[in-house]
């Protein structure tokens, strides 16, 4: 992207933080702290995600037989199915349905589905007057605007909003304010046209492939009415949406409402085997009961593909099709709770999970405008009621988007510095930039303190701003003259005779080059505690490269570094990592770019700094080696996203409460630093807004220590706070005298 | 059946609003009638021993359902954990009955008060299968947050009552 094309999306994300931000983030974050209350509530909540996930992988797999078995089950209903191929193949067919039904109305329900074949404005076009029915749906319809949630479509309309909207269009004889009046006004003139209506339009959330029966999540009631009221009933449904058997729909049911909303249940979930039995209610013939004469209903299931099987032909984005558009992936997203879909979303969906559908669907150039907002911070992946890995599948397609890309003019500046294993049209500029940081940190460190210097110098910061995106109002981190390893291999050695454990600590690039303190403290923390610690010269684990979608070079680095380390943990060592980043690409990253035995070493023998010293202690070392705390103090904690993820935050929390801190944990999903995202100039308002939330918790607790468990959470808070966080390691480290 | 899963059913139910009353074979119909408020209509029960108190009509109009603030239909189950009730979709109109009124009052049998989630759609698959029927849970009143803040009653009832009849 050019420095014009920075400035234009750093303008768009800046209006939209102002006209929608507040709406959005007020209510994502309600759907986020609901869906916490919510699922802890389940006893067994892991077991149902994991069922969830093995029907999704089993109906995935089983589609073409289930989609057979389905259309059996609908026809011997009396139902008609039609499998289209693309959006315009299911608009002629909805199209005759209403032409063959004469249909001057057609109502709707809710439906994703009927947004991607984008069907109001194809029946519209032939005479057909389309209405929406849900509520939020219907605001956007009379606004003219697309949704900007997958679940709440009008989340970034404010009550204030919506009331100026429909007082200016409805004049109504007192204006309408409160959210009551509003919905009251808005189910009146719903129902009159739902009772004109000829064809009720659904979309629908899971279908049973042994009864034909659909599931239709909702809480208005709205879609039993759509569905009840006139005797055409179209539903569309993507492909995906089949599972085996009725059975099968309870982990989902338990699930979607929790996960998104916040809901324990939707107040409906309709489960209908159309035709359904409830006689129609057809208000051009008022007076007669309802209950008389034989309901001549109809119903067309039409199966969308548009895009879906290629979809399950590929290893990749194969996993978005277990996807129950429940919005988790947003409502948990740092970024999209102060965007909003507007921003964070392509041409139907938004949110995490939408990359997969829009480069499945649409294709990588929709997927390409708004995938870089994904962070792969993986908050979502632990929110996913069906466990996809949304961060990879967000990689994998910004790896492809960068192979469709053309060089940039400016990369022969950067040549020398991005020795990376790119190939195809590569990376742009700044991607290849932030890719290759390891470099940049290796010739930081040899020309420390001049580099230091130059980078921060205001020509320099204008030229990689104008050249590469960097944000000016970025400070760039200080590289240390003297590395870690370099530290390390100066100092006498303090082999203990007979250690307890044998540790040998992985040097991040980070920690190595430029906090360096902080695993100085590591070291002696794990040697106080009777820990033999060895750290070896090791490449960076690639999670720099990985962020801009640079697979090839991540690949290489991750073999390099299972070189390094794969021999010391043959000889009994554990690898400590303090970057929890990095530990997150051996743990789970490493899976998708390691042979199997090799991945499997590493993750299984590697451990978070202070969850290693946890464990040390469980273990009969004694604390008291550590640094003791005088008195009473405070420490504000900041744990890493990655860290969360992998549930390895609670032992930083502990052993810190051990040794006699109170401690406060931060409330928020994401500092939203996350890597070099905030360092981008495109992003540099949104990472802010984002970090915003972090730092008026933080600046309100007034504590003695404040500690972050990753550097660029560290960056970020230094940013907002004024002062560097310290790595809780170095609030446990015993003074080293060295 | 113990008590217990009424107890819970109950208490689940309370949490999303409903009002839920226990009442005998015998009182059943006086215990309908007092929840009931005018105009109202109504989807036969399908029991012999409990039917719908007299002067609640069945077979409504249009016009009829779209006047009556009450509409009284069977629940088929209920799911304890939940605090939902299932409504079949009957010919005799159980689902706009139970669904165009403000007030819904929905009759159930305590033995149909099922556990968890499980057991309902255990149920759900056996009947479906064997029938190719449809039905609805219902948990709590309709209700929408789309206006800016949680409102009843967006397009379906705004009050639901269950009377379960041991």
């Amino acid at each position: 992207m050019s420095s014009k094309g920075h400035e234009a999306k750093a303008a768009r994300i800046r209006e939209l933080l102002e006209t929608e931000g507040e709406a959005v983030a007020a209510n994502t974050r309600g759907f986020n702290t609901g869906r916490y209350e919510s699922v802890a509530k389940l006893d067994d909540y892991q077991r149902l995600r994991q069922e969830a996930r093995e029907i999704k992988e089993d109906a995935i797999e089983r589609l073409p037989e289930l989609l057979e078995e389905l259309t059996e089950a609908v026809e011997a209903n009396g139902g008609t199915v039609y499998v289209a191929e693309d959006a315009a193949d299911a608009n002629r067919y909805v199209a005759e349905v209403c032409e063959d039904r004469d249909a001057e109305r057609l109502v709707k329900s809710k439906s994703m589905t009927s947004e991607e074949i984008e069907v109001n404005d194809h029946l519209e076009s032939r005479g057909v007057d389309v209405v929406e029915t849900d509520l939020g749906e219907w605001v956007l319809q009379v606004a003219d605007e697309s949704p900007s949630h997958i679940v709440a479509p009008a989340i970034h309309k404010s009550r204030e909003g919506i009331a100026d909207l429909f007082n200016e269009r409805f004049q109504p004889d007192e204006p309408l304010e409160t959210a009551e009046e509003l919905t009251m006004f808005a189910r009146e003139q719903l129902l009159e046209r739902i009772k004109g209506a000829d064809v009720g339009m659904t979309g629908a959330n899971f279908l049973t492939a042994d009864t034909g029966t659909m599931a239709l999540v909702t809480s208005e009631g709205n879609a039993r009415k759509t569905v009840t009221v006139p005797d055409t009933h179209i539903a569309v449904a993507g492909v995906e949406k089949i599972v085996p058997s009725v059975e099968d729909l309870q982990p989902f049911v338990e699930l979607i409402g929790r996960s998104g909303t916040g809901q324990d249940i939707t107040s409906y979930i309709s489960l209908l085997t159309p035709p359904v039995e409830s006689p129609t209610v057809d208000f051009d013939d008022p007076e007669t009961p309802i209950t008389d004469g034989p309901s001549d209903r109809e119903f067309h299931l039409v199966l969308i593909d548009n895009g879906r099987l290629a979809m399950r032909e590929d290893d990749t984005l194969r996993e978005t099709l277990y996807c129950i558009r429940c919005s988790a992936c947003s409502n948990t997203c740092a970024n999209f709770q102060s965007v909003g879909g507007h921003a964070f979303g392509g041409e139907t969906y938004s949110g995490g999970i939408a990359t997969g559908w829009e480069a499945g669907v649409e294709g990588l150039d929709t997927a390409a405008e708004f995938n870089d907002l994904c962070t792969g911070c993986s908050r979502c992946v632990e929110a996913c009621p069906v466990k996809i890995d949304i961060p990879w599948i967000n990689t994998v397609v910004r790896d492809r988007i960068n192979r469709s890309g053309d060089p940039g003019q400016f990369d022969f500046l950067v040549d020398g510095l991005t020795p990376d294993a790119e190939s195809g049209g590569g990376p742009d500029l700044q991607k290849r930039l932030f890719g290759n940081f390891e470099t940049l940190a290796k010739l930081g460190s040899t020309f420390a303190p001049l580099s230091n210097w130059v980078a921060n110098a205001g020509p320099v910061k204008g030229l990689l701003e104008r050249t590469v995106g960097v944000d000016r109002r970025r400070e760039f981190p200080a590289f240390q003259r003297e590395t870690l390893v370099e530290w390390f291999e100066d100092r006498d050695s303090l082999v203990p005779a007979d250690p307890e454990r044998k540790a040998v600590f992985y040097p991040d690039v980070y920690t190595n080059h430029m906090l360096v303190e902080r695993g100085k403290a590591a070291v002696r923390t794990l040697e106080a505690l009777g820990a033999e610690v060895v750290v070896p010269r090791a490449p960076g684990a690639g999670r720099a490269p990985l962020s801009q979608g640079m697979i090839a070079t991540t690949r290489s680095k991750a073999e390099r570094v299972a070189d390094a380390l794969g021999p010391y943990v043959e000889d009994g060592y554990d690898v400590v990592v303090l970057e929890p980043s990095d530990l997150a690409m051996f743990r789970e990253d490493y899976e998708h770019l390691l042979p199997e035995a090799e991945y499997e070493l590493l993750a299984e023998h590697s451990y978070e700094v202070v969850e290693y010293v946890y464990g040390l202690v469980a273990n009969g070392a004694d604390a008291d080696a550590l640094a003791s705390v005088d008195g009473p103090a405070s420490v504000a904690y900041h744990s890493h996203c990655q860290q969360r993820t992998m549930g390895l935050a609670e032992h930083t929390v502990a052993v810190l409460e051990e040794r006699g801190y109170d401690v406060t944990t931060s409330d928020v999903e994401c500092c939203g630093m996350a890597g070099s995202f905030g360092y981008k100039e495109q992003y540099y308002d949104l990472s802010m807004d984002v970090g915003e939330n972090l730092g008026e918790q933080f600046r309100a607790l007034d504590v003695d220590h404040v500690v972050a468990s990753g550097t660029s959470c560290t960056d970020q808070l230094e940013d907002l706070l004024g002062d560097p966080p310290r790595h809780p390691v170095e609030l446990l480290a015993p003074d080293g005298g060295d | 059946m113990t008590a217990e899963p009424y107890d819970r059913f109950a208490s689940r139910a309370a949490d999303f609003g409903v009002e839920v009353t226990r009442t005998s074979v015998e009182d059943a119909s006086t215990t309908i009638e007092t929840l009931v408020e005018e105009p109202v209509v109504g989807a036969p029960l399908p029991w012999a021993d409990v039917t719908l108190p007299e002067g609640v009509p069945t077979d409504p109009t249009p016009t009829e359902l779209d006047e009556a603030v009450t509409g009284v239909t069977a629940a088929a189950f209920a799911i304890a954990d939940y605090g939902s009730i299932a409504l079949r979709a009957t010919p005799a109109g159980t689902e706009p009955v139970s669904l165009f009124p403000d007030r819904h009052v929905a009759v159930l049998r305590e033995e149909d008060v099922l556990p968890d989630m499980a057991a309902a759609f255990d149920r759900l698959g056996e009947t479906f299968r064997a029938t190719s029927g449809s039905a609805v849970l219902a948990t709590g009143p309709s209700a929408t947050a789309d206006m800016g803040e949680l409102v009843k009653g967006a397009h379906g009832p705004k009050a639901v009552d269950v009377v379960v009849v041991r």
